[in-house]
């Protein structure tokens, strides 16, 4: 066996540890976590009894994309952004 | 890839102007109605893509350069990022406000009056803050890119040998 092989298999081996221990971790389908039982409804349910007198908008997705989480949509516009730029840089070359 | 037939063009011709307003109808509602400026960019730049296939990339080409594209995409983004800094700025003009990054500046005040209502119901369209600035800004973004991505591909994929009509 090769010494790239066995880094392969080292590697694969630690991936598949991961997985399966990630794997027994994952909560029941549908419900929330044990220690996650108070937090997560108290925050969807702020989210919409709050939206229209903190953001002013109507359509509560749009104040989440664009107030609440404003960050995360500054990282897909930054993706998108990206992958104009590869492209017209992938294309110049052919262009002519 | 040179120009369809007349029915093709003619159809588009017909079919665009109604894509182009119902685009630009979903990115001014975002904050009201569906939608928002990922998804009414999308619907602008697939109509533009169909104005390409139908006449042609060598046309559209002429019509306009990738870099003016570039440009307007550069724009968006300017944009949108100063509009979430402006959220920390905006500390200096009212006291009371706490600045954050991403701050809906225009919401809640009474210094500036424009988009400064809440919405409610069946709202009017000068509501909630920044939240339609930075729609505009990403759907100029959207169109931008997404139509510089598809005009550069077609144009680079062209036949050399055919002449163009």
């Amino acid at each position: 066996m090769s010494k790239r092989n066995f880094a392969a298999v080292i590697f694969f081996a630690i991936v598949a540890i991961f997985l399966v221990f990630g794997a027994l971790l994952m909560h029941p389908f549908g419900e929330f976590g044990e220690a996650d039982q108070e937090h997560y409804p108290e925050m969807d349910q702020y989210i919409i009894d709050n939206t229209q007198e903190e953001t002013g908008a109507d359509n509560g997705v749009t104040a989440v994309v664009f107030d609440y989480r404003g960050f995360d949509t500054l990282g897909e516009a930054t993706v998108l952004f990206t992958a104009v730029a590869g492209v017209i840089i992938l294309f110049r070359r052919l262009k002519k | 890839m040179s120009g369809m037939s007349r029915i093709v063009k003619t159809v588009t011709n017909v079919a665009f102007p109604i894509v182009m307003i119902y685009g630009l109808y979903v990115i001014a509602h975002g904050h009201l109605t569906p939608g928002g400026g990922f998804q009414g960019g999308a619907v602008v730049a697939s109509g533009l893509a169909m104005l390409l296939v139908a006449y042609g990339s060598v046309w559209t080409m002429g019509k306009v350069k990738e870099k003016q594209l570039s440009v307007l995409e550069s724009l968006g983004a300017i944009g949108f990022i100063g509009l979430a800094f402006l959220g920390i700025l905006m500390v200096f003009v009212y006291t009371s406000f706490q600045g954050n990054f991403f701050n809906n500046f225009l919401i809640n005040q009474d210094k500036i009056p424009i988009f400064n209502e809440i919405g409610e119901g069946f709202a009017n369209i000068n509501t909630a803050g920044v939240i339609p600035l930075m729609n505009f800004a990403v759907g100029l973004k959207v169109i931008a890119g997404l139509f510089a991505i598809v005009l550069v591909m077609a144009y680079a994929t062209r036949l050399k040998g055919v002449k163009q009509k």
